[in-house]
């Protein structure tokens, strides 16, 4: 079955209550069926979408929608609106240490894009902010990964560090801030390798990461495509790391990407920047309202409104 | 069968823990279910069943509803076939070719080591072709994979034609009389249309220097991964054709629920699981054990309950 957006859902309601004159907390309870289903289908959490539906109800409930001569784009209307209040406005500032250079971590699942990420962080830094970035490669397990990241650095070139793949990641983090000292890099980027939310090794070597470099921003790196399962790792990550932000990637697929409606809700972090493609210019700034548009299936709003 | 007998005792001893199938006990097994990324739709079709043959046969019984849910979630994920879990299609003789596509960073080249190992216990020699000329650092990371499992690697240049790259490794795996070929890919996303082009190109390829490959082709899908999986089940499928599922990460806390709909929709069995990064982490895939994993949070909600 192809996706239906919001507005799709919601136009048989809206013929039914067409000519009646009035709306009743039964066409609104319907109403709110349907937007509960729409956000389910865009991977949003349960959970979140539960919250979320109570709280468009009330409002719906009260006068402004049933008092409405159009109730069905007024519910549009007070969904979106409290979707883009609870995404935030937009956020891509990255943060400046006092004393350079400022550091900061990648981290998130493996797959996510987090060695992408930093190469397309860099290249942003230094284009728009004009900085001269250290790439850190602490990713020692995935096969090849401190390859790619010297590839990108290469493409880039831009200094990447990297002590083999026999060191340990929290001497080389370590190890990596001296070398930016040294060499006056006043942006340090850690890639470190993907791992399990649950794996508590591997998650306790990026808090021994954290203690030891003491990063200004802790980007959670997550894929747009990510199901319900975004809430567990968002929460868990954010729990044990206490991330500054997080960045969502292959937004330039098809997906809905109800992910980060529920990264949100769960972490209340800003959502700084979107991936928008493979290539290392391919980074932007997160648009909360886009990205309600997007979850919602709102392409087809303007075309209902018209009708109506 | 022995799984499915654990199968039937765990979901009883689950189920048994709510004294009436009353509307609370339907609400939490529809959100374990959506909470599992199996589709919003197929949950409502597979509870309204449910509700109903509850009533026709009158059930008061939890335990009784055990059959019915394991029943109906087996039959959505096998359909009109008969259920057997689906062996790869290598031939007893000559080469078999295994193409290996999906999304970007979802396990390909991973899952392609890991197979590489499987296959290589079983006795058959194996070549690997490095089909992803783009990725920075993907020929070097299936060369990683080429030493660990001890089996060789062809490969062009990165940036070059990955077409050309398969038309060698075919030729080379020929020559060299090797039982299996697995063709790794680039990652992309299946709403690219020219890198599906490409992907379609690559597969010609192969069946043109060998008339009945690829014997497989193998769709990776991140258990991460939730709705849009089904888009691109569909569009990889019109590509290439896709004959099969692997179903990667499943060692993390997501269920990959979406393929109970991909196989109800389109027929496309997953033949494989993911569970970690190591060369032994791949593993035949069991409907009956994965059903019961959808369920194992609602089972481990119980009993931290007790
Ligand atoms: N289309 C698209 N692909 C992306 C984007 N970001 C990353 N990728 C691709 O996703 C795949 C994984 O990216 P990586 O940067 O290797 O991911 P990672 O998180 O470092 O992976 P691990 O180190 O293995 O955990 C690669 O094929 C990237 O090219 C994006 O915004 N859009
Ligand atoms: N936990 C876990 N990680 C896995 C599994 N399979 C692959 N990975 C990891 O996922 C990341 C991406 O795997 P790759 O094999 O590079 O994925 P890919 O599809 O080839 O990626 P691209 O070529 O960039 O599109 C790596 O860090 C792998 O180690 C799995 O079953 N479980
Ligand atoms: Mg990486
Ligand atoms: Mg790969």
């Amino acid at each position: 079955m192809a996706f239906e957006g919001l507005a799709d859902r919601l136009q048989k309601t809206i013929q039914k209550i067409k000519g009646k004159g009035k709306v009743s907390e039964a066409d609104v309870k319907e109403m709110t069926r349907e937007v509960r289903l729409a956000l389910l289908e865009a991977d949003v959490n349960f959970k979140v979408v539960k919250d979320f539906v109570k709280r468009v109800k009330e409002r719906a409930v009260g006068q402004e929608v049933m008092q409405s001569l159009t109730p069905g784009q007024q519910v549009i209307k007070v969904v979106k609106e409290e979707l883009s209040d609870l995404m935030g406005g937009e956020q891509s500032k990255i943060a400046v240490a006092n004393k350079p250079p400022t550091v900061i971590m990648m981290v998130g699942l493996q797959g996510a894009g987090k060695t992408t990420t930093t190469g397309k962080l860099a290249n942003h830094l230094r284009k728009k902010h004009n900085r001269n970035p250290l790439l850190v490669a602490a990713d020692v397990y995935r096969p090849a990964a401190i390859n790619q990241l010297q590839t990108l650095g290469k493409q880039l070139g831009m200094s990447v560090f990297s002590l083999g793949t026999e060191a340990n990641p929290v001497d080389i983090a370590k190890q990596a801030m001296e070398y930016a000292k040294a060499e006056h890099h006043d942006y340090v980027i850690i890639d470190t390798a993907g791992r399990l939310h649950v794996d508590e090794k591997l998650m306790g070597e990026l808090h021994e990461i954290k203690s030891e470099v003491s990063p200004n921003e802790i980007f959670l790196v997550v894929d747009a495509m990510t199901g319900q399962d975004a809430v567990n790792v968002a929460e868990s990550f954010n729990e044990q790391l206490d991330v500054t932000g997080v960045v969502l990637t292959k937004l330039d697929g098809d997906t809905r990407g109800g992910a980060a409606l529920s990264i949100k809700a769960v972490t209340g972090k800003p959502i700084k920047f979107a991936g928008m493609g493979e290539k290392l210019d391919q980074l932007e700034p997160f648009h909360p309202e886009r990205m309600a548009s997007r979850i919602l299936g709102m392409g087809d709003v303007l075309t209902l409104i018209e009708k109506a | 069968t022995k799984t499915r007998d654990s199968f039937a005792s765990k979901m009883n001893d689950l189920v048994a823990k709510y004294r009436s199938v009353d509307e609370e006990f339907f609400e939490e097994l529809e959100e374990v279910l959506i909470s599992a990324d199996v589709g919003v739709q197929t949950v409502m079709d597979l509870m309204e069943e449910l509700e109903m043959e509850v009533k026709r046969r009158n059930i008061k019984d939890t335990a009784l509803v055990t059959e019915v849910i394991s029943e109906k979630l087996v039959e959505i994920y096998y359909g009109q076939d008969n259920e057997e879990i689906e062996k790869l299609n290598i031939q007893e003789d000559g080469l078999s070719v295994v193409l290996f596509v999906g999304v970007n960073g979802v396990g390909k080249t991973t899952t392609i080591g890991k197979l590489a190992h499987r296959l290589k216990e079983e006795g058959k020699t194996v070549m690997l072709a490095a089909g992803d000329t783009f990725r920075a650092g993907a020929i070097e990371q299936l060369e990683v994979w080429g030493e660990r499992v001890g089996v060789e690697v062809i490969k062009h240049s990165e940036g070059s034609d990955p077409a050309a790259v398969m038309y060698d490794a075919v030729q080379a795996a020929k020559s060299r009389g090797v039982d299996v070929l697995l063709c790794d890919t680039a990652g992309r996303l299946q709403n690219k249309v020219n890198l599906m082009n490409e992907l379609t190109k690559v597969k010609r390829v192969i069946t043109r220097e060998v008339p009945d490959a690829p014997h497989e082709v193998l769709l990776v899908l991140d258990a991460t991964t939730g709705q849009n999986a089904m888009s691109q089940a569909k569009t990889f499928s019109q590509a290439t054709d896709v004959t099969g599922i692997v179903l990667s990460k499943l060692d993390g806390t997501a269920k990959g629920g979406i393929v109970l709909a991909i196989r109800n929709e389109l027929s496309i069995p997953v033949k494989y699981v993911g569970l970690g990064e190591k060369v032994t982490d791949l593993q035949p895939f069991d409907a009956h054990a994965f059903v019961y994993g959808l369920f194992s949070n609602l089972v481990d909600n119980q009993q931290k309950e007790e």
